[in-house]
């Protein structure tokens, strides 16, 4: 369903996970919404209330045709805009690496989002490690086919990076889904070799522990 | 998307309400009547009575918003370009009304009109309108007269797009969709003050004689200098140098003198003033600037997201990269305090070269947005039947 025909790669093999992830009629807010195709489907299939955020014109446009409500403007100030915990699940599809301030973006979905729904490629990948180290240039592979000077990614990070991140940050780590470059998953603990791509679903363990003294 | 055509030949209807006794109270405390609203209809109302659509005209617009008056009519309605069969605003599915505000002179009631206390035209004595009350008359005109209970989107650019924001306030349930184009929330200092270069332009026109022209000779140098002033803050800086740049007149030299235009931008400007003053009344430029100067939601209500408390349409707000009058940020402003209070609201700022006056120009992106959002609306607000689903 959100294949592409013709395309024996999935579209975006981290939309399927998000969609069973998001619970039914949530408050969404997806960051880098694109074309709204995620929004749209999660509004469809899961009836969330939905809202997305993108710089790219084009993009926004086809959001507002397609009737997904869309911010058009920088992340970081399009959530100042929301007060705290105004939605369910803030998504980050594909877009950390790309953000220029990945500590606030961070910290922004998690103040106006009970949790946050963060993918990334992995730059631990051991195709990349391999790259660096046999051929002594910047790596590119399918999920990362740019060069070095073209490339929208401006922050390099691995898996072992995020979990680094959130324990340093004190957020908890819900859940955590890693694909191969072949999109099958793959085990936890050979993740930061094998994932090309990441899933994390991560909380704030501050809020949670309020939340539990009710 | 079938063939883009017109709407044909249209014809200006009339409405006559507020009758003494029952003159409409005004904001600034004046009572006004009889009012006469000028207004313009286009393709059919639905049997659910759901697809009225809501336009509201800028400074120097009126009600003959597409087709034309008679087959031979040189120019069509001031937003032809969007509103007909198979155009953006289609009127083989949505009924489209306009209708000229009250205080200007296109057949509504305004300082040119005759008071019937005197039995002369009102000149100065015409009372202060503001944004509100001609969004008052509107609704009139849309409950009372056309017999609707709701519109299915109040869509209007620049002035049209604060009383866009003005019915989205006053009547919530009456307004299902909004769209305020290159708009704002108040009018920031920058445009007033370049309304009142406008209007100390009018003032200084002896023929103004304090308003008293009708009759006489009006204004109309006062009022070529005001619309001059004006068309260039309808402009940007690359769409002057792109349309003139610094282009001569006629003989291409220059002549050293103070004599008829020599740039192709004075010729141009001098051109719009002096059409302006042949289809609009001075004094009406003084009262419409003025209502724009008075908007000011923020200080109306508090905050602008205290204005935006009972709102229940959604919204799409649209602005442009170059227009330095409305800018981009007062749009951001709106939206920032729509969300505020739970309003579904899409924003996209875009891309033209064009200053304000973007919106009143053919744009594919526009108006491909304007189609499909109003199309959404529709399907929703058939779906949802009665239910006004705007607020999240």
């Amino acid at each position: 369903m959100l294949r592409e025909s013709g395309d024996e790669m999935p579209l975006r093999i981290d939309y399927e996970y998000i969609e069973t992830h998001v619970p039914h009629g949530a408050r969404v807010l997806d960051l880098g919404c694109g074309d709204g195709a995620l929004l749209e489907h999660l509004i469809a299939q899961k009836a969330v209330d939905g809202c997305g955020i993108d710089m790219d014109e084009s993009a926004v446009r086809e959001c507002i045709s397609r009737g997904v409500p869309v911010y058009h403007g920088d992340m970081l100030e399009g959530m100042s805009m929301f007060a705290d915990g105004s939605f369910d699940c803030v998504i980050l599809s594909q877009t950390l690496q790309q953000a220029m301030e990945p500590e606030r973006v961070m910290e922004e979905m998690l103040r106006v989002g009970r949790e946050a729904i963060i993918s990334f490629p992995n730059f631990g990948h051991w195709a990349i490690r391999l790259q660096l180290l046999l051929k002594g240039r910047a790596p590119i592979t399918r999920t990362l086919p740019h060069q070095w000077y073209n490339t929208p990614n401006l922050r390099v990070l691995t898996v072992r990076d995020f979990v680094h991140f959130c324990r340093e940050k004190n957020l908890r780590i819900v859940d955590r889904i890693f694909f191969s470059t072949s999109y099958r998953k793959v085990p936890r603990l050979a993740a930061n070799l094998l994932a090309s791509v990441a899933i994390f679903f991560v909380e704030n363990r501050r809020q949670q522990a309020d939340e539990e003294r009710g | 998307m079938g063939e883009e055509g017109s709407v044909g030949i249209v014809e200006t209807r009339y409405w006559r309400f507020a009758e003494p006794p029952d003159r409409v109270k005004l904001r600034c405390g004046a009572a006004l009547g009889p009012i006469d609203v000028a207004y313009e209809t286009y393709g059919e109302l639905a049997p659910e009575r759901d697809n009225a659509v809501l336009i509201c005209h800028a400074l120097s617009g009126d009600a003959h918003v597409a087709g034309m008056h008679s087959p031979d009519d040189p120019k069509p309605g001031w937003w032809d370009i969007m509103i007909g069969p198979g155009k953006a605003i289609d009127t083989e599915r949505y009924f489209v009304i306009c209708s000229n505000f009250i205080g200007g002179c296109k057949g509504s009631t305004g300082p040119s009109s005759t008071n019937p206390e005197t039995g002369a035209p009102y000149a100065l004595d015409f009372p202060m309108v503001t944004v509100s009350d001609m969004v008052e008359v509107q609704h009139a005109l849309v409950c009372e007269h056309l017999g609707l209970e709701r519109l299915l989107c109040v869509i209007g650019g620049s002035l049209g797009g604060m009383q866009v924001l003005q019915w989205a306030i006053d009547h919530p349930g009456a307004v299902y969709a909004a769209m305020p184009v290159a708009s704002t929330s108040r009018l920031s200092a920058q445009g007033i003050a370049f309304d009142e270069v406008g209007r100390q332009a009018i003032y200084s026109d002896p023929d103004w004689n304090g308003g008293n022209y009708y009759g006489g000779r009006p204004p109309h140098r006062g009022l070529a200098v005001a619309r001059m002033v004006g068309h260039i803050t309808y402009l940007s800086d690359q769409s002057m140098h792109e349309k003139f740049g610094r282009g001569l007149q006629d003989e291409g030299m220059l002549q050293y003198d103070f004599g008829p235009p020599e740039f192709q931008v004075e010729s141009y400007l001098r051109h719009q003033g002096d059409a302006f003053v042949q289809r609009f009344d001075a004094n009406s430029y003084l009262y419409i600037t003025k209502a724009m100067d008075y908007f000011d939601l923020p200080s109306d209500y508090g905050s602008l997201i205290q204005a935006f408390r009972g709102v229940r349409s959604r919204f799409l707000v649209i602005s442009y990269t170059a227009d330095w009058l409305f800018p981009t940020y007062q749009s951001r402003e709106i939206v920032r305090a729509l969300h505020a209070n739970g309003v579904r609201v899409s924003f996209c700022e875009l891309e033209s070269s064009y200053g304000h006056d973007a919106f009143l120009l053919r744009n594919p992106a526009m108006e491909k947005l304007m189609r499909d959002f109003l199309a959404n609306c529709q399907v929703d607000i058939r779906r949802a039947g009665s239910h006004a689903p705007g607020k999240r």
